[in-house]
């Protein structure tokens, strides 16, 4: 098993410092880059997109709603929106089925920044699992999102969504939203690995069910020079992901990581000395 | 022989017993806790109502149908002009994340393009509003005719100047003053059939806390029961009167007797104490008592 010192060390040996970090350091230019685009606004008055990641428009002229939201105002018995709310959840939908539905949670969700901070840590000071429960929780959590709605009539979650909550706080400067920040930070620091995004949070999780149908994906091409290092495993995020990829020729599995949890993060290509994985799309090649 | 595939197989099978005890009691666990979670926002989201205070936008939909349509992207709030409009925050009592003004510290200036509507990307605010004076944010209320100055005798009409629809949301109504007994109040009326609850009659009002405040149409408004006919909308619906014959109203008194309400009642008629030529009136009492 990879010791979490010598993590990496053999994609830096091999690939560079710099390619051995290329997709996380994009991925966090693109959160940090779409927070200062939402930021440029208020604080420059450079109005290239407005609103929050729950609605939004882009060039005064795209409109964007969030899926979740969007299913929630319909549960809590709102269906009859405006079309820039129908046009806005179907560009964003179509644009996730396209770039793999967590490529939300890895690319844009200010949210992952707090959550990948907090496992860092809890990795430097070898904080070990504590709570375990299931990464199904999160189904089980949208499907409560939605009753919720429905039941009360209201987008209950949207009360209490830390998604929602910190990005409209950051962008409108509403106070308070450090108390929200601390939360998802503790909670994944000690309650569980990963705690929030890969176990709880709904949102991820409706991504999730884009993702088993998106067009771009992670795949493991080159699985027959794997070296068993396990790295990938140790930096992924949702770790079950890759054994049918990776491990599953003999069983007749493709190469393709299927699996809506994939947050398209690329973390798994950067750390592999073996370049065995890459982005691809989902049908073979 | 089936003794040793026993021994093999027990514990396997036990085992699986096992895992799928343990998976029951996973599954049990889960759907209970997120049940309760759940339970919990639910019933937050219920216990927090707008306070009377905060007023939502031109063209929200009724309370309950906008909590399930605004998703709370604050397009709205950026693109009003003016800065009126704001997100609820955490901790506050409006519902987190929704839009409203508070009138007292910024008003809406009733735009004429009204520019927060037609951005709300789900028709939360209503999009059909498209003439600002149709809007019904709220009704302006005199709510304290004990220190409004006009009810004191002074003339302010400071309400009244600065309403955009003055002369039909608000007009001044002229009343005997009671205590000169030869004065006028100048009273603020609010028409909530013209009052568009823009606010910036509370905000303009000259008191240390405004006197006339918009409020929730609903906690404004009584509602008359659905038996009551008001006579003369009666009447002029028919176009006649209704009690025929419309006699004039007449008291039959004594001779010397009036009927006065102000003096409460029926009175005595006096002689006057003035003589017809007002020389006499002003020079009587003049030459040594006579
Ligand atoms: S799982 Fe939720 S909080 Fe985490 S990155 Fe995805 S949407 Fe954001
Ligand atoms: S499989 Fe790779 S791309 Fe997918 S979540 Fe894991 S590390 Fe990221
Ligand atoms: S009508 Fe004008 S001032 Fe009033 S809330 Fe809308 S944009 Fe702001
Ligand atoms: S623009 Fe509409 S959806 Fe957005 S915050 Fe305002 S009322 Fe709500
Ligand atoms: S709220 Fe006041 S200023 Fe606005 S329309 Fe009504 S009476 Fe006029």
């Amino acid at each position: 098993m990879a010791s979490y010192e010598r993590l990496g060390a053999d994609a830096i040996a091999v690939k560079g410092r710099l390619r051995a970090h290329k997709w996380l350091l994009l991925r966090r230019l693109s959160q940090v880059g779409i927070l200062v685009l939402f930021l440029l606004g208020p604080w420059a008055g450079l109005w290239i997109i407005k609103g929050n990641l729950s609605s939004s428009l882009l060039l005064d002229s795209v409109p964007m709603t969030e899926p979740l939201v969007f299913l929630q105002m319909l549960a809590a018995g709102f269906v009859t929106p405006a079309t820039t709310a129908i046009t806005g959840v179907l560009i964003v939908a179509g644009f996730y089925l396209l770039v793999g539905g967590r490529a939300y949670c890895s690319w844009v969700c200010p949210v992952n920044m707090i959550t990948d901070a907090a496992n860092w840590l809890r990795q430097k000071l070898g904080i070990k699992p504590t709570t375990r429960f299931s990464h199904h929780v999160r189904y089980w959590m949208l499907a409560m999102v939605v009753l919720v709605a429905l039941a009360s009539g209201s987008m209950a979650y949207e009360l209490i969504n830390p998604v929602s909550l910190i990005h409209r706080g950051v962008i409108f400067g509403v106070g308070m939203t450090w108390a929200v920040i601390l939360g998802v930070f503790l909670f994944d620091l000690f309650v569980t690995r990963r705690g929030w995004c890969s176990h709880v949070c709904p949102m991820g999780a409706a991504y999730g069910l884009i993702g088993k149908f998106s067009l771009l994906r992670v795949r493991a091409d080159r699985r027959e020079v794997c070296n068993d290092c396990m790295e990938c495993f140790v930096v992924c995020p949702e770790p079950q992901v890759i054994q049918p990829a990776l491990k599953g020729a003999e069983r007749g599995i493709g190469p393709v990581i299927v699996a809506g949890e994939c947050t398209n993060c690329g973390r798994c290509i950067d750390i592999c000395s073996k370049d065995v994985f890459n982005f691809g799309t989902r049908f073979f090649k | 022989m089936t003794d040793a595939v026993r021994s093999e197989n027990r514990p396997e099978k036990r085992k699986r017993a096992i895992s799928r005890r343990r998976f029951m009691a996973d599954v049990a666990r889960t759907a209970c806790g997120v049940g309760l979670l759940g339970l919990g926002i639910g019933m937050f989201s219920r216990a927090g109502a707008l306070p009377a205070m905060s007023i939502r936008p031109p063209g929200a939909l009724p309370e309950e149908d906008f909590l399930s349509a605004c998703t709370r992207c604050g397009l709205c709030v950026r693109d009003c002009p003016y800065d009126v409009l704001q997100l609820g925050g955490l901790g506050e009592q409006v519902p987190i994340g929704t839009p409203y003004f508070v009138a007292r510290e910024k008003a809406c200036v009733m735009c004429e393009d009204i520019p927060c509507v037609p951005v709300c990307p789900t028709g939360a605010l209503d999009h059909d509003l498209t003439d600002i004076n149709k809007a019904r944010m709220g009704l302006a209320v005199v709510v304290d005719q004990e220190t409004c100055i006009a009810f004191l005798g002074l003339r302010c009409e400071v309400c009244f100047n600065v309403c955009p629809v003055r002369g039909e949301a608000i007009t001044v109504d002229r009343r005997p003053n009671p205590r000169s007994d030869r004065h006028a109040l100048f009273i603020p009326v609010v028409h909530s059939d013209a009052c568009t609850g823009c606010g910036l009659c509370e905000q303009a009002c000259i008191l240390e806390k405004s006197a006339i405040k918009v409020l929730p149409t609903h906690l404004a408004k009584g509602e008359l029961g659905s038996h009551y006919r008001l006579g003369w909308d009666e009447k002029a619906k028919a176009g006649k009167s209704l009690v025929s014959p419309d006699l004039e109203h007449r008291y039959n008194l004594p001779e010397g007797m009036r009927y006065d309400h102000d003096g409460e009642g029926l009175m005595q008629e006096e002689p006057s104490p003035f003589e017809d030529d007002p020389l006499d009136t002003l020079n009587r009492g003049l030459d040594g008592g006579t």
